[in-house]
């Protein structure tokens, strides 16, 4: 079962456990509602029509509401340590959770005493924490952007708001952060690189570069206009837990979960201005040619 | 499961010293004040020794949580304490924060990128129509504050964000707003 942790943006909600139930375009979780425009929830919904389109169960939430103050979140990790070594997921994925190196490392732990340990995905403020710890190398799969790539491969930033090198011309200097990072013992074993173009690498060695698709001028602008579009990310995130769920090795999944955001974006044709919402229902779509393309 | 899980090391986890940060003031006493503040209101601090790459400030610094530096900021400026001279990481306080911005122009649309987190605003009406990027916890309660609202209107992040994804967004809502008054 694949299993997504993290957190939703109201304080008043308690840790949510239990699997994600969708009606039409509307989420929940142990019968409280959850907005899909960003966020872990727009992850769950991306990882949710991707385990219906490959025939999987759906996915298992954790989650906590937490407006950035970190109580939720740690809330959350005292939950993990105590629950998860009587789990049993065959993937887990880590998102927007306070980022806390001593919680980390014993969420770590847990997942360790279980009966097998899953595999594992970490992004956003999870990945942020496991960096910090030292541990990145422990996870399958790191799906950082071009400035959380600057972080992982700067070994002394604590958050990427302390970043050297800030990356301004991603393109040209990427291939040589995704190096730093793992020389430095700072990344996952296999990096989704997400940007104007995706790259998927293992060992410091790129080896898949996703652009395109081959698209007329609209699609194309719809695919630029992603980058500033809240969620576009996640649901890369999403698909590729999905699909390391379904058997994929983390590279594979990775470039198919790369392939397909790109296919749904261009489907969607989304401006600047749209929501995660319209991608999300190009997902089954998208994946089907994205997996047609393997 | 796979066979593929069973060549799975377990790591002793490393030292968990790198998400704090150093508060740095000019003086002894106003050390004495924040610390007490930040106690009463139950922060998890200590006072130490600067570290020797630090050239300004006192004798003593407080450690803190670095990713909730903006709401510690916030509670010293609320309740009247010195606000510190500097904030830098425990393990690299030469470090700064990211002074770079990234302008991308969608036509209609402008986005600020610094750091991790990214903000779009419709030209016309100067209006947050998208907010992107980040990781911690209080990005998407952000981008539910601030989404529709115009600049103008808009809460400024730096005044209910939380963590240093809040201040990269609350710097890159200063930047735009320079941007779009150009």
């Amino acid at each position: 079962m694949l299993a997504i942790v993290g957190t939703i943006p109201d304080p008043a909600v308690g840790i949510l456990d239990g699997p994600v139930h969708m009606q039409a375009s509307e989420m929940s979780v142990e019968q409280q509602s959850v907005n899909t425009d960003r966020g872990t929830p727009a992850l769950l919904a991306a990882a949710h029509a991707a385990c219906v389109f490959l025939g999987l169960e759906a996915p298992h939430a954790l989650l906590v509401g937490d407006e950035g103050l970190g109580h939720g979140s740690r809330n959350l990790y005292q939950y993990l340590t105590e629950v998860l070594p009587g789990r049993n997921y065959s993937t887990m994925a880590y998102h927007y959770l306070q980022p806390d190196a001593d919680w980390h490392d014993r969420v770590l732990l847990a997942m360790q005493s279980m009966e097998i340990m899953p595999k594992i995905i970490g992004d956003a403020g999870f990945m942020y924490a496991a960096k910090m710890s030292g541990q990145s190398e422990a996870y399958d799969l790191f799906t950082p952007d071009a400035g959380e790539l600057a972080f992982l491969a700067d070994s002394d930033a604590p958050h990427p708001f302390y970043t050297r090198g800030f990356i301004l011309h991603e393109d040209g200097e990427v291939s040589a952060r995704i190096r730093e990072a793992y020389r430095h013992g700072n990344s996952a074993r296999c990096l989704l690189v997400k940007g104007s173009v995706d790259r998927i690498a293992v060992r410091g060695r790129v080896l898949h570069t996703i652009g395109g698709p081959d698209l007329h001028e609209a699609a194309i602008q719809g695919i630029e206009a992603m980058e500033a579009i809240g969620g576009t990310g996640d649901t890369i995130t999403g698909m590729a837990a999905a699909l390391m769920e379904s058997g994929r090795d983390a590279p594979e999944a990775a470039r198919i979960a790369a392939q397909a955001n790109r296919i749904a974006g261009s489907l969607a044709q989304p401006t600047p201005a749209s929501h995660i919402r319209e991608l999300v229902m190009h997902i089954p779509a998208a994946l089907e040619r994205a997996m047609c393309q393997a | 499961m796979g066979f593929w899980l069973f060549g799975k090391k377990k790591k002793t986890p490393g030292p968990v010293s790198a998400d704090r940060g150093l508060l740095v003031f000019e003086n002894t006493s106003e050390v004495i004040r924040a610390e007490a503040l930040l106690k009463s209101r139950g922060w998890n601090i200590r006072v130490m020794g600067p570290p020797p790459e630090l050239r300004t400030g006192c004798d003593l610094v407080i450690e803190f949580p670095l990713m909730e530096e903006l709401d510690v900021i916030r509670l010293l400026r609320g309740a009247g304490a010195s606000l510190p001279l500097s904030v830098v990481p425990v393990n690299s306080p030469l470090l700064t924060p990211v002074d770079l911005f990234q302008i991308k122009d969608f036509g209609d649309f402008i986005m600020v990128r610094a750091a991790n987190m990214k903000l779009t605003v419709e030209k016309a009406t100067r209006t947050i129509v998208n907010v992107s990027g980040g990781g911690c916890p209080d990005v998407p309660f952000l981008a539910v504050r601030l989404i529709g609202k115009t600049l103008d209107d808009a809460p400024h992040p730096r005044e209910i964000g939380h963590t240093l994804c809040g201040y990269a967004l609350a710097l890159a809502f200063e930047e735009m707003g320079r941007q779009c008054s150009q």
